[in-house]
């Protein structure tokens, strides 16, 4: 069954076109994949997804609710873990999480047991009660994965979530993830700039650039597919080598000056 | 319940910690009590109206009232800047409890922002001697705080950030202060001052505590109750109204 269905879905910024007519499916207790060039729409996607930015055309489903007309059963549906910043630098790590726990009604002997268990394995249960604002930025990016995986939701989102992250801890979030997976079936949505990190935990793979899907499948079928041995080179082979840094070219620091607009 | 107390406390929380917020707004007020207070004091009594301090009083809470609510309600500006609007507006809570909780937040830091300002006028030289009426006073400033904190919400969701906060200031904060009868009684003003006067909602708001403390009406508490009533219930309908439209 898929938990996620988005048919012909498009964001019109103005006149820039950042996600163009894309459809895929995603089944229920899958982990997902979807990577692509700085600026190729990926976040915009999620955006929609999570009910953060309308959308132009097309029709989302996300666990039998669409984002439009119910969004609140939707956001009862999944958790996200953002690629830029989210956190109250004026509360401490522990008042963060609860926050967060009271939001999404995780009761609290359960929350207080999964605060424990998810400060200590992002090594910050010392700094609990420190305001964030006195947190090194890869502190305040595992508060946030931390805060992310209190609630357990159906879906998952984790935009970039590695971004920063020393070995150890990548290794540690990725261990819980699929714990979370197996155990709960729950559907895991990620982007990364880490082929090797979607190719070592990704069932499915879809690669976007420049606002549509070129390519689906699993690593191997990406492999197959451009006849390359990695997925990097494969990923490179589809989207080519060009930088697309977000401030590089017109057309990106366009789409970047939207993005920022519609924040 | 609980989503709009952890929303409540948090807008709590935040003032209690930022010093520099507490010591500078109230500041304003404290050098307005003395410069017009003292300054005018002798003027206004020779002109046969009395104690300045004692009508100007009810006026400096309304103006720390207005001031900081409209500044808490615009905090969502900063909460989209800084990135954590985004995590509030994910959540499974509808967008009128969020909105709710911020906006009782906001309000019940102004409304204590104005109690200080209070005991600051007393003792500054402030006399009133109807103490029955502080339970409602408190109210009446609720009410005022209630209402600006979703005046400030509303802006907020047209402005792209903080740079607008000083056109707020001067054409909205600003007029609507000045005008609002806190400086001066209405009774003697020209028409088109009257006139505007009835169209701001502060008015009531500072005609209702200078009533309550000094008896001194120039509507009469009624009319300040049900006009402060109607009026936060729009604001506040308009409000989350505008909130549930903000997109991250």
């Amino acid at each position: 069954m898929s938990v996620i269905e988005v048919r012909n879905l498009t964001k019109v910024f103005d006149d820039i076109t950042a996600v163009d007519d894309i459809s895929f499916d995603i089944e229920e207790g899958e982990i997902f994949a979807f990577l692509g060039p700085n600026g190729a729409g990926k976040s915009t996607t999620i955006k929609m997804l999570t009910t953060l930015t309308s959308l132009t055309k097309g029709q989302i489903i996300l666990n039998g609710f669409d984002p439009v007309k119910n969004p609140n059963e939707v956001r009862k549906s999944f958790g996200i873990v953002f690629q830029d910043h989210s956190l109250d630098d004026e509360l401490t790590a522990r008042e963060n999480m609860e926050f967060h726990g009271v939001l999404y009604g995780v009761d609290k002997k359960l929350r207080r047991k999964r605060m424990e268990e998810l400060l200590k394995m992002m090594d910050l249960w010392d700094r609990k009660d420190d305001l964030v604002k006195k947190f090194s930025g890869g502190m305040k990016r595992r508060l946030e994965i931390a805060r992310g995986l209190l609630h357990h939701p159906k879906v998952f989102f984790l935009d970039e979530p590695t971004l920063g992250l020393d070995p150890q801890t990548r290794n540690h979030m990725w261990n819980y993830l699929k714990d979370l997976n197996k155990r709960e079936g729950t559907t895991i949505f990620f982007t990364t700039h880490y082929m090797q990190e979607a190719e070592l935990y990704a069932q499915r793979i879809a690669i976007i650039d420049q606002g549509k899907i070129i390519a689906s499948g699993s690593a191997d079928d990406l492999k197959n597919q451009t006849k390359t041995d990695s997925l990097e080179d494969a990923f490179l082979e589809l989207t080519g080598k060009e930088i697309r840094e977000e401030v590089g070219s017109g057309l990106d620091r366009m789409r970047m000056f939207h993005n920022k607009k519609s924040k | 319940m609980s989503t709009i107390y952890i929303l409540w406390i948090r807008q709590v929380k935040r003032y209690l910690r930022s010093k520099s917020r507490i010591i500078g707004s109230l500041m304003q007020p404290i050098l307005f009590l003395i410069a017009l207070g003292y300054g005018f004091g002798s003027i206004y009594q020779k002109a046969g109206e009395g104690n300045y301090i004692e009508f100007l009083a009810p006026g400096i809470i309304g103006m720390s009232i207005i001031f900081t609510s409209v500044f808490s309600g615009m905090e969502v500006i900063w909460d989209r800047q800084f990135g954590f609007l985004k995590e509030t507006l994910v959540a499974p809570v509808s967008r009128f409890n969020i909105m709710l909780g911020r906006t009782l937040g906001g309000a019940t830091v102004a409304t204590v922002q104005g109690l200080v300002v209070f005991i600051i006028a007393i003792i500054v030289g402030f006399r009133f001697d109807n103490f029955l009426a502080v339970p409602i006073l408190v109210l009446v400033m609720l009410l005022t705080a209630l209402l600006f904190t979703a005046i400030g919400t509303i802006i907020a969701s047209f402005l792209e950030d903080m740079q607008g906060f000083h056109l707020v200031v001067s054409f909205l904060i600003m007029p609507l202060f000045f005008l609002s009868g806190a400086l001066f009684p209405f009774q003697e003003a020209p028409r088109a001052i009257q006139i505007f006067a009835m169209f701001n909602p502060l008015s009531y708001g500072v005609d209702a505590m200078r009533g309550l403390l000094t008896n001194q009406y120039y509507f009469g508490l009624g009319t300040d109750l049900i006009v402060l009533f109607l009026v936060t219930f729009v604001f506040l309908s308009i409000g989350s109204y505008s909130f549930s439209k903000i997109q991250a």
